[in-house]
C-alpha cells in the first residue's frame, strides 16, 4: 500500500494538487505564462516537497504535536531558502522568470499539506515518494496549463513556433485575465467530470471544485483539514 | 519624495493590482466574496496586517539582518515574524478593543498564510524600500486588495440571480468574472 510505485500513480493522477484537489492555486495561474516557467516552478516545487517530505518524516518522532505547524513552516523555508540560492547560482534564467514566487513556495498549500497529511505519519521512503509523486502531478498540471497558455498567446510551445502564419497570437492569454479565463475552463471540465461521475453513481468526493469556502479552512491551516479528514482512514497506519 | 509615495500608492493599489495582475491572496479572494459585507471586513482585516507587516518586516530588515548580514534569511524571518505578528495582533484586539476584535477576529487567522502579505515584505525587499515607502507600499497593496474583493462581492451578489450553465455554476464563473475584472484593470496601466 506504502510503495513507491502506488505512491507516484497517486500523486500524479489519483490526487494530482492541481487538477482534482485544487491546491496552490496562486503559483498556478502566476507562472504559467510559458511552458517552460510552469515546468521550472513545477520542478522546483518538487524538489522542496520531497526534501521537506524526508526532513519531516524523519523528525515526526521528535516533533512535539503542539508546534508542528510552526516547526514545518521552518523546515520548509529554510529548503526553499537554499533552492531560491542555488538557482540563483546555477539557473539565473529562471530565477529571473520566477521572482518573488520563489520564496513564496514557502506558502505553497500543497507543501505543508502533504508534511502533515502524509509525512508526519509515515516513514522516509514512502514520504520521499509521495513528495516526488505530488511533485511530478504539480510539474505536469502547470506544464499542461503554460503550453495551453503559451499556445494561445503566443503560437508557440517551448518556444518553439507550432501554429501556422495566418495564426494571430490571442495574447490576452499570456496576460494576467488569460490565467483566471484557463482555470476558470479547466474547473468547468472538472465540475463537468464530476456531475456526470455522480450522476452515474460513482463516488466524487475527491475532487474539489476550486476553493469555495474550503478556503476557510485552507488558509488557516494550510489546507490540512481537507487533506487531513481524508486521509486519516489511511495515513494513519505508521 | 512626496511624489515617488504617489506614484507608488497608484501603482500598488491600481496598476499592479496585486490579485489581479500578481495573484497573490487569491485564497480569500475567492473564498471570502459571498457577500459584500464579509469581503469589506476581510478587505479592512488585510489593511491592518499588510500594514502592520511590512512596517515591521521592514525594520527587521533594515536593522537586523542587514547589520547583521544575513539578508538571505529573510524568508524564513518574514514568514516566522508574520504568524507571530497576527497571533499577537489577535491577542491584544481581543483584550484591549473588543469592538475591533468583534468586527475584525474571525477574518485575523485566516490571513497568517495569506501569500499576500509575505509577498508584500518580500517585494519591499527586492525593489529597495526603507521602512516608510515600504509601509505606503503595504498599504496601497492592501487597498488594492480590498477594492478588487468588494467589487468581486458586488458582482458575485448579482450573479446569484443568474441562469448559469451547470458546469460554470461556482467556482467557474467567479474566475470568469475575475478574468473580467482583470481586463478592466488592466486599463489603469495608462496612468503612469
Amino acid at each position: 500500500m506504502n510503495s513507491a510505485k502506488e505512491r507516484l500513480v497517486n500523486g500524479i493522477v489519483k490526487e494530482n494538487p492541481t487538477f482534482v484537489l485544487m491546491l496552490g492555486m496562486c503559483p498556478t495561474l502566476a507562472v504559467t505564462t510559458s511552458a517552460i516557467n510552469g515546468l521550472g516552478m513545477g520542478l522546483t516545487t518538487m524538489v522542496v516537497l520531497a526534501l521537506s517530505n524526508v526532513f519531516i518524516s524523519l523528525l515526526r518522532n521528535i516533533i512535539p504535536d503542539k508546534v508542528r505547524i510552526p516547526a514545518f513552516i521552518v523546515i520548509i523555508a529554510s529548503f526553499v531558502t537554499m533552492v531560491e540560492l542555488l538557482l540563483q547560482g546555477f539557473i539565473p534564467f529562471l530565477y529571473d522568470a520566477l521572482g518573488i514566487y520563489i520564496p513564496l513556495i514557502v506558502v505553497n498549500c500543497i507543501i505543508l499539506g502533504r508534511a502533515e497529511a502524509y509525512a508526519y505519519k509515515n516513514p522516509v521512503i514512502p514520504s520521499l515518494f509521495d513528495g516526488i509523486g505530488m511533485g511530478l502531478g504539480f510539474s505536469a498540471a502547470l506544464t499542461c496549463i503554460g503550453a495551453v497558455r503559451e499556445l494561445l498567446g503566443a503560437g508557440e510551445i517551448f518556444g518553439v513556433h507550432i501554429m501556422p502564419e495566418s495564426f494571430v497570437p490571442v495574447s490576452i492569454f499570456i496576460m494576467a485575465p488569460g490565467a483566471f479565463f484557463v482555470l476558470a475552463t479547466l474547473t468547468a471540465i472538472q465540475n463537468k467530470v464530476k456531475i456526470a461521475g455522480e450522476r452515474k453513481g460513482k463516488d466524487m468526493s475527491k475532487i474539489q471544485s476550486g476553493c469555495n469556502s474550503d478556503c476557510m479552512n485552507c488558509s488557516d491551516s494550510g489546507c490540512t483539514h481537507r487533506l487531513y479528514d481524508e486521509k486519516t482512514g489511511e495515513g494513519g497506519n505508521k | 519624495m512626496l511624489k515617488e509615495l504617489l506614484v507608488i500608492l497608484i501603482a500598488s493599489s491600481l496598476v499592479n493590482n496585486v490579485v489581479l495582475s500578481q495573484f497573490l491572496g487569491l485564497c480569500p479572494f475567492l473564498g471570502v466574496s459571498k457577500k459584500t459585507e464579509t469581503a469589506t471586513g476581510m478587505g479592512v482585516a488585510v489593511i491592518f496586517v499588510i500594514t502592520l507587516a511590512s512596517a515591521v518586516a521592514g525594520a527587521i530588515y533594515q536593522f537586523i539582518l542587514l547589520p547583521f548580514d544575513i539578508a538571505y534569511l529573510q524568508t524564513i524571518v518574514f514568514i516566522l515574524v508574520i504568524a507571530a505578528l497576527v497571533q499577537f495582533v489577535e491577542m491584544f484586539l481581543k483584550k484591549y478593543i473588543p469592538g475591533l476584535y468583534q468586527s475584525l477576529g474571525v477574518y485575523l487567522p485566516l490571513i497568517t498564510t495569506n501569500c499576500a502579505v509575505l509577498g508584500v515584505a518580500l517585494t519591499n525587499v527586492q525593489k529597495n524600500y526603507g521602512i516608510l515607502t515600504g509601509v505606503v507600499n503595504g498599504f496601497a497593496t492592501a487597498v488594492g486588495f480590498t477594492i478588487s474583493i468588494i467589487i468581486l462581492a458586488g458582482i458575485r451578489e448579482k450573479l446569484t440571480y443568474n441562469d448559469i450553465p451547470e458546469s460554470f455554476r461556482g467556482m467557474p464563473i467567479v474566475l470568469v468574472t475575475a478574468g473580467l475584472m482583470a481586463i478592466a484593470f488592466c486599463g489603469f496601466s495608462g496612468l503612469l
